[in-house]
């Protein structure tokens, strides 16, 4: 059951990402290139190879899904075109799908907030964070 | 000339010299820029999973309500831009999402939407400054120059990637802003963070990691001689001037086109 459960995600994954992970060369540019690389269990380079292998379990119980940033230099910086931020997004997607499983709800935005804080950033972390 | 505009949440509550000028100057420079009626926000960040349809249909009606205008979108806030030029391409270029969207799109007691496939044409404002009215013009419509002042574009990552998409500017090397700066008189400053992150919405989360990466972007630009920042975005200028441990002031670049036209309040 377990083996099926995994394919059926990377299938997901794959075709909601629109990512190849095959065309990935492991130069590591991505993770070389994210502002998010210090906060990261797992970066960019190791999400592509763990999609690939179809390694994907240790992600979805991974914190690293909250870190990226949607900078889009890892999409604009690949020499191969792979995309990490992509497949990043559709398995953050994944994560926060179920029921209850959203990682940030708006219950929690009180406490969160400063008088300057832009509507902008409370909209987009909803955005990342809940489904 | 008449464009569709939207705003977004940020521009009508603590981003408004970004709206109010934006709108003034347009005014000056000879651009109308109408309202879209009832639009809703764009949702901040544009979410890449292709299965994804909620979070986009805003989007999406801001788009078609512009071609139902017979007008191209312009927008300012550079979230709002990524998130409509990005959600745009996927009109036109992802034929399953766009069929799905397409059912979502009437709203209650409008009648049937024309469904939409990517018609519209979408501007930045600098777009529009630079393509539509000419940093040229600009230059000529400026009554208080900025002379002297050395300042620095602050891109961000919102305004140009991803590149295949965005298409305003070389990602690695770009120059409208800095072609904006030199058009209302001041002296461009180029700095090697001018495109990196600033730690975005992760201010919510993790104010150590916001500040790390606003301070390492002033910090740059400080050191190669700028006197002020310029964006184009909310929540960079909330990162940097709130989270970034330096005093470079940081300000919006339609209040400085504002000043330099002489509308400035």
């Amino acid at each position: 059951m377990e083996k099926n459960k995994t394919a059926a995600l990377r299938e997901q994954i794959l075709r909601a990402s629109g990512v190849n992970p095959k065309k990935c060369m492991r130069c590591g540019k991505c993770s070389g290139t994210c502002p998010a690389y210090d906060e990261m269990e797992y970066h960019p380079h190791q999400f592509v190879y763990m999609v690939e292998t179809g390694n994907i379990e240790p992600l979805l119980h991974s914190e690293s899904v909250y870190k990226c940033l949607s900078c889009f230099a890892c999409v604009e910086r690949c020499p191969r075109g792979v995309e990490p931020a992509k497949l990043i997004e559709a398995l953050c997607a994944a994560v926060t799908r179920p029921q209850g499983a959203n990682h940030m709800t708006p219950d929690d935005i009180p406490a969160l907030l400063d008088e300057d804080l832009p509507q902008q950033a409370i909209v987009s972390a909803l955005r990342k964070y809940m489904k | 000339m008449k464009f569709s505009y939207f705003p977004g949440c940020t521009l009508k509550t603590k981003a408004k010299q970004l709206d109010v000028y934006a709108r003034k100057c347009a005014e000056v420079l000879g651009i109308t820029l109408e309202e879209i009626p009832a639009w809703q926000c764009c949702g901040g960040v544009f979410n890449a999973s292709r299965d994804e349809i909620a979070s986009k249909l805003s989007a999406v009606r801001a788009l078609s309500a512009a071609r139902d205008a017979g007008q191209p979108l312009v927008s300012v806030c550079s979230a709002c831009h990524n998130v409509i030029k990005q959600t745009n391409a996927a009109m036109q270029d992802d034929g399953e999402f766009a069929s799905h969207v397409n059912h979502y799109l009437t709203q209650p007691g409008q009648g049937q939407a024309e469904p939409y496939y990517g018609e519209t044409e979408v501007y930045h404002y600098l777009e529009l400054l630079r393509d539509v009215v000419g940093f040229d013009k600009v230059k000529a419509a400026v009554k208080h120059p900025l002379t002297g002042k050395k300042i620095g574009a602050y891109y961000g990552c919102l305004l140009l990637r991803p590149s295949g998409v965005m298409a305003m500017d070389d990602p690695e090397n770009p120059q409208i802003l800095e072609d904006f700066i030199r058009a209302i008189g001041g002296e461009p400053v180029i700095y090697a963070m001018r495109n990196e992150c600033c730690g975005g919405y992760m201010t919510l989360e993790d104010k150590a990691l916001a500040a790390k990466k606003s301070t390492a972007v002033l910090d740059n630009a400080s050191v190669n001689g700028a006197d002020l920042l310029v964006t184009a975005c909310p929540l960079c200028k909330y990162n940097l001037d709130k989270n970034g441990k330096n005093d470079l002031p940081v300000v919006y670049f339609t209040e400085l086109l504002a000043e330099a036209l002489g509308i400035k309040e």
